[in-house]
Order: structure tokens, then sequence, then C-alpha cells
């Protein structure tokens, strides 16, 4: 079991929780699991072409997916992984 | 005040000064060498809102030697839920001139400049050159990496904080080696993916906290005591009350910071956000295109009684703060499954807060075959503005 941490942005689309627990082996399997469960939740995280948008950051425990093995981070029991998107703070801009 | 209230030279307390720091004079981290970092010290603030009102509150009872405040709005009553260096009776006047009050009365010995602009490409760099460490309370994403790309570009530490309905995160950025904001997130998000604090609300305790780690960062930076967050993102998340800590890396890549740099100067970072090129005094009173409706046309026609069909795609604890009369309530993200309560055939009106969510609406409802449709053009606010005072602005 992974526990997924969802940041406040997103837990909209997965009921308002906070965490999610999946069965999963690697962090990129977590990723699929969950937006599998939640699929508003996919192009929040995902580009069209499937690819972990660039201002979406994903941490194995504290360390930042891209200087690991990316979706192929493997996890073990009681890792937790971060999903952490930029946030601005304020008000409209647009 | 004594005989020698404060000292002129900056690398000297005079005795009023002896006493207003007397607890950081006996801490043996500041003592009165790091007192006098502090005094020299150049600290620019970008933003004078909700970050930036424990950071003046701070950095002023600190005393720092100056501090400049880069800004343009004014205070509104919405803001004083969080931003606590304004208060009632400074509703209207411009946020800096009621910051800068605030501060010059904690701490009468701070030089305060007050940049009543818009920070750009064009004035930045020139603004943040007198300063040594910029801190970031801005509120919004071409601001970010504006400020960031600026900070890297001369070589400045940036004191980073961000936040978002009960959740905040904070950093030092481009201090000593260490990673920028563009290595923690190359791009931004595009326009309308993420909600902003006006959509999505804050606690307003919360700046105070990210704020105050800001100015933490600010004062150990000067300072040069203790280990600073350069290198680690600390997130809270007040709702659960709970500090987590992940560790951030330059990236070799970062086209600003990395190994291969590409970028050498400010670029036009409204475009890089992907946000539209505004003019620079907005239209009085711009036409209304084929699918958009104003509050008075909606009023006109609910006086004729003709048949319309007000849909209000806000979220339900909106719509307990307000509404307009005989409106249906379907939130945004609903649509899609609830369309089916829907009738090609009715005129629909359908409205939000502001115009933002609905217009994405009307989007949706085209695909699906709507064809008698109308946004309201700035949402409730405008039907409160054009039509009904009596409906309260949230």
């Amino acid at each position: 079991m992974a526990k997924l941490m969802i940041p406040t942005p997103l837990r909209q689309f997965v009921d308002g929780r906070d965490t999610v627990e999946v069965e999963a082996s690697t962090v990129g399997e977590a990723l699929d699991k969950l937006t599998s469960q939640h699929t508003e939740l996919r192009r929040h995280l995902f580009s069209e072409e499937g690819k972990l948008r660039s201002f979406v950051n994903v941490y194995m425990n504290d360390e930042d997916i891209r200087y690991l093995e990316r979706d192929k981070t493997a996890i073990a029991e009681g890792d937790t992984i971060s999903i952490v998107p930029s946030i601005a703070g304020g008000k409209h801009v647009g | 005040m004594s005989a020698n209230p404060m000292s002129p030279n900056p690398a000297a307390l005079g005795n009023d000064e002896i006493q207003r720091y007397s607890r950081h004079l006996i801490l043996p981290e500041v003592g009165m060498e790091g007192q006098l970092k502090l005094k020299q010290a150049k600290v620019l603030m970008i933003g004078a809102g909700g970050l930036g009102a424990p950071l003046g509150l701070y950095l002023a009872a600190a005393g720092i030697g100056k501090i400049g405040m880069v800004d343009f709005d004014v205070v509104e009553m919405s803001n004083l839920q969080r931003q606590v260096i304004h208060g009632t009776a400074d509703i209207g006047r411009p946020k800096l001139d009621s910051a800068a009050e605030r501060m010059a009365d904690i701490n009468p010995f701070v030089e305060i400049v007050k940049y009543n602009t818009r920070l750009s490409s064009e004035n930045a760099l020139d603004i943040f050159k007198d300063y040594d460490i910029v801190v970031d309370g801005t509120d919004n994403f071409p601001t970010r990496y504006l400020v960031n790309d600026a900070c890297v570009l001369l070589g400045k530490p940036n004191a980073y904080g961000s936040i978002f309905r009960f959740e905040g995160q904070a950093t030092v950025f481009g201090y000593q080696d260490g990673p920028c904001y563009r290595c923690l997130y190359p791009e931004p998000p595009p326009p309308g993916l993420v909600p902003s604090c006006a959509e999505g609300g804050v606690l307003g305790i919360l700046p105070a906290l990210v704020g105050s780690i800001q100015a933490t960062e600010t004062v150990k930076i000067i300072l040069g005591k203790g280990e600073t967050l350069s290198g680690r993102l600390v997130l809270y998340d007040a709702l659960n009350m709970k500090f987590r800590e992940l560790k951030l890396r330059r990236n070799p890549e970062c086209p600003l910071c990395g190994d291969h740099r590409t970028i050498h100067a400010l670029i036009d970072y409204e475009q890089f956000c992907g946000i539209p090129q505004q003019a620079a005094e907005p239209e009085p009173e711009a036409a209304l295109n084929e699918w958009e409706i104003d509050p008075r046309g909606l009023k006109a026609k609910m006086d004729r009684n003709d048949p319309v069909f007000i849909l209000d795609v806000r979220e339900p604890h909106e719509f307990q703060i307000c509404s307009i009369p005989n409106s249906v309530l379907i939130p945004l993200g609903d649509l899609p499954k609830r369309v089916g309560e829907l009738n090609t055939a009715d005129d629909i009106v359908v409205h939000c807060k502001s115009g933002m969510r609905s217009a994405k609406a009307v989007n949706f409802l085209k695909t699906a075959g709507f064809t008698k449709l109308k946004n309201l053009k700035g949402g409730i606010l405008a039907w409160s503005d054009d039509v009904d005072p009596a409906v309260p602005k949230y």
C-alpha cells in the first residue's frame, strides 16, 4: 500500500480527501491507479500526451522523483508519495 | 527619547536603538554585530498584501535599515480578514501608504521606500539592484517568475512564500548556488486550471505563518546564522496542522540557473504564463459578444417576463451568500453529469461570481448542443453593481 498525499487544490477531485491509499509497486502505477479511480484528476496531473505536467511535482518521501527514477521509482510499504503543484496565492491575474 | 536616540552612523546604535533592540542584543546569535548587520541591510518586499502584512510588521520591528515595498493596490474591505498591516480606516488608501505608516509607527528608525507601481520586466532589475534580499509575497504566477528571474540574474536571494486555502509553501531560492523557482517548477500552470485565492478562498491566519517564515529566513540570511531553507521546501497544512519538508535541488537543466543557461534577460511573463495581453487601461465598456448578456439586459428580460432559465454555476457555499432570484444552481464541476437537467429549447443565462466560470460553462454547453445561451457578463458582482445593490459582494 502506498499513501498518496493530495494537496489542497486537488482535493476537490478526490471527494475532499487529503490522502488516498493505493496498491502499487511504482510511483507511475500509483498515479495511474489514483487517476483511474478519480478521472477528473487526470487532466490536472497529466498533459494530453500523458506526461506529468511541469507545474506538478511528485515526491517519493522527501525526494523529487525527477532525481530518482521518475515514474519507475519503486515504492515500498510505508512510503509516502506527495503531489505538490505550484500555488501562487492571491487573486485574479487574467 | 534619550540624548542619542538614533545613530546616523550605520555602524553604530544610538541609545534608543539599544533599548529597542535589547532582546536581540542579548541573544548571542544576534548581538551588537548582528543588529548592526540588520541596520545596514536593505530588503525589498514584493507586495503589501497577505504575506506582505506580517513581513512588513516584523521586518520593520526587527530593525532592517531600509525596506522597499512594491505594490499598486488600494486597501479593500475583503483584504482585512488577513492583511493585518491595514485597518478599517485605510479602506480606499494605497496599500503602500497604509503599510508604510504602520511600519513607521512600529519603528521610526527604519527607512521605507515605496514603489507605487506594477513590477514589470522593464523596472524590476532597476528596483532590485539596490537591495540585498528580495521577499516574494506576490499573488500571481507572472510576477513569481519575474521575481525569480530578476533575483537569479542579479544574484540576490529570494525568500519565497505562497498560500492557498489552508496550505502554504516556503523556501529560499537563488541563495549560494541553491535551486531557483524554475528548478522547482519549470513552467506555470495554464490560466484557469489552478483556482486563485479569490476563487478558492484562504484562511486569514495562513499568511501570518508563511510570511513569518519568510521574515525569519530573511533575518537569518542577513545575520549569516543558522541553516536557511535553501534546498528545502516547507509545506504547511493548517487544516491538519502538519509541517512537512521536501528536498529541492538545483536542476542542472534549468534554463535560468542550470549548467547551460539560455535565459540571460527578463522576458514577457504574461505571455510566458499564457495570459492574453491586457490593454494598459481597461476599456470602459467593452462591447458584448453574441454569447454575452449584461446585468441590465437580463433584468430587462426578467421585467418583461421573458422565459429565461438562469443557471448559476458557482459552488453551494457561494450560493448561500447570495443569488439571483429564480436561479438554479449546478456547480461547474457537476455540469457534465447534470447536463440532462437542462433543456436545449430554453433561453439559458449562465452566471458565476465574475463571469469566468460561467464562460467555461457556456463553452461546455455549446459543445453539448446548446445554442440559446448567454454568459452574464461580470457575474453576480456586476449584477450587484448594476441592478441590485442589495446583493452582497464577496
